[in-house]
């Protein structure tokens, strides 16, 4: 690597008593006080959530109202601080969505051990799980911050589907034909 | 009108006074405390704090603006500070612990006593200074007290036991010894051009303010005394400047504090209340010492140079009421401080602290040589240039 000699001038007799940088100084946080402040106040203002934003992972339905949770369990094994419960359950055969075969029985977030890390969304095979925008999580007991499943659908809410593969492979299965 | 208040006895009317201007420096010196941290938000562009409010208050209209400069917090941070347990350490010498908050609250509080901060016209038509001691050693004495306040500074940091504390009292003795000398010596020439050959001599700050009192008589050497003092010796002002950032440990030289690198300096060791006396010692040395610049070099309370104040209530139609005027003469004057305040907490939030050694280097080697060599030159010009007869 060539060796790049930095000239270091002397200071002159203005920098050594230091008055000219003071006197800028001043000058720059003068400017400052008048300038509008660039915080947030808060609880009452809300700061933009970036698109892509990792807050609280939530369960979601798809927009004919099914929860598109298959309880397979990958995010329960994928999730490094071991902070998903799931109890699988079959679905009764008169329910109009009894070909997806299983849906969570309960399904518990602990958010004292998550870690926003997205990989439950990231690994999910049916779209169901999103880390979305809530960034804010308090309660009272260890008890209060694990999200049941209810909980989880209530922060979730619906979101579109671009596939419907359920639905498309039980037409597929209608006509005879395995998909 | 105010009579009956002279025919008091001296015993009754001086507490009096004295209560009543502790109970306004007091005060005064917490809200600086406020002011210092919305001064700080502002200049960081934040709104500073702003939501603190008493419920039973926030009904009346225009509190609002209150609540958003913070005046609630400072009652809320003052009223925290009486009531929170004030634990003393194991290994602190109990009583001198004790002592240190208290003796740094009387060189402060004392100090105002010798400060005057308006003047009215008596029936005679004297200029009387609004001051609690009109004394002839005046300014030397505003000197020998404020400077008993390192013995606090020293008090606490030995008393604390502990190494930081130590470390930060010592620097505070070396620099404060440092930078008095160079006070003391830049406002010399204040004095001489104010005790005239043959005049009587005085240290007063009342007979300061009245040399820079004089009117506008055209281009001619009377109208030098309607000028500030800063004009005529600004490298006076300059140095009594910085030696009164240094005196009163503010940024660029808070030598015994230092919190970066000597935890919390000789407070480290105080908690609650006697912490919050620390500090408001520290806004009234503040206050009285911009006080006592405005004095010397800003024309005390005449709002233009070239206006003094009697001029100015002869303009305004109070020069016949004592009352009016006095407190006419207590707005510009407390309206100067203010701004000198402000400027204190500007320059703090504007830059870094000094290293301990460049702090010595400036204040001996820097300094005091440029204090002497003031003095001569103006002694010499004052010499040459004043006329003879008294």
């Amino acid at each position: 690597m060539a060796v790049i000699p930095v000239e270091r001038k002397p200071l002159s007799l203005a920098e050594r008593t230091y008055l000219p940088q003071i006197a800028a100084g001043l000058k720059t946080t003068l400017k400052h006080i008048f300038q509008p402040t660039v915080t947030l106040e808060y609880p009452e203002q809300r700061p933009t959530i970036p698109p892509g934003y990792r807050g609280v992972p939530t369960l979601v339905f798809d927009p004919h109202g099914r929860e598109k949770c298959v309880s397979c369990q990958l995010c329960e094994f994928v999730c490094p601080p071991k902070a998903i419960r799931i109890t699988p359950g079959g679905i009764d055969p008169a329910d109009p969505a009894a070909h997806v075969e299983k849906r969570p029985q309960e399904f518990e977030i602990d958010m004292l051990r998550c870690i926003y890390c997205g990989l439950c969304q990231e690994v999910c095979p049916e779209e169901a799980i999103f880390l979305q925008n809530q960034y804010s999580m308090t309660g009272y007991t260890r008890a209060e911050m694990v999200n049941n499943k209810q909980k989880l659908y209530e922060l979730g809410g619906t979101l579109p589907d671009a596939h419907f593969k359920w639905d498309k492979k039980k037409a597929a299965e209608e006509h005879g034909n395995a998909h | 009108m105010f009579d009956f208040y002279f025919n008091f006895p001296l015993w009754i009317r001086m507490p009096l006074q004295g209560v009543a201007v502790i109970l306004v420096l007091f005060p005064l010196a917490a809200a600086c405390s406020m002011a210092e941290r919305k001064i700080c938000a502002w200049i960081q562009d934040r709104p500073g704090p702003n939501r603190t409010i008493a419920p039973i208050l926030a009904w009346i209209p225009g509190m609002g603006v209150l609540q958003r400069l913070g005046l609630f917090q400072l009652a809320a941070d003052g009223g925290k500070f009486v009531f929170k347990e004030d634990p003393v350490p194991g290994h602190v010498n109990k009583l001198y612990f004790i002592a240190a908050p208290i003796l740094a609250m009387i060189p402060a509080l004392t100090t105002v006593a010798l400060v005057p901060f308006g003047a009215y016209l008596d029936s005679a038509g004297r200029l009387v200074p609004i001051m609690l001691a009109n004394v002839d050693v005046g300014l030397l004495a505003v000197f020998a007290v404020s400077s008993l306040g390192v013995y606090s500074v020293i008090l606490a940091g030995w008393a604390s036991n502990s190494k930081y504390p130590f470390l930060g009292s010592v620097r505070a003795s070396a620099q404060l010894i440092s930078y008095e000398l160079s006070m003391t010596l830049s406002v010399l020439p204040v004095f001489l051009l104010v005790n005239r050959p043959g005049g009587q001599g005085t240290l007063s700050l009342v007979d300061v303010v009245a040399m820079q009192s004089g009117g506008w008589h055209g281009f001619a050497a009377q109208s030098w005394h309607g000028l500030w003092g800063v004009f005529y010796l600004p490298v006076s002002a300059f140095i009594f400047l910085v030696a009164l950032f240094a005196e009163t440990n503010r940024q660029p030289f808070d030598m015994p504090e230092s919190e970066a690198d000597l935890v919390g300096g000789f407070h480290t060791e105080y908690g609650a209340f006697k912490w919050s006396l620390f500090f408001v010692a520290e806004y009234c040395h503040m206050i009285v010492g911009s006080g006592v610049f405005c004095l010397l070099f800003l024309g005390g309370w005449n709002l233009l140079p070239w206006l003094p104040l009697a001029k100015l209530a002869g303009l305004l139609g109070v020069a016949n009421h004592p009352l009016l005027m006095g407190l006419l003469g207590i707005v510009i004057f407390l309206g100067k401080v203010a701004a000198f305040i402000f400027f204190f907490m500007w320059v703090r939030w504007t830059i870094p602290r000094f290293r301990y050694d460049q702090v010595m280097k400036i204040g001996w080697q820097r300094l005091l040589p440029l204090a002497i060599a003031n003095l001569v030159v103006y002694a010499l010009a004052i010499a040459w240039l004043q006329p003879r007869t008294p």
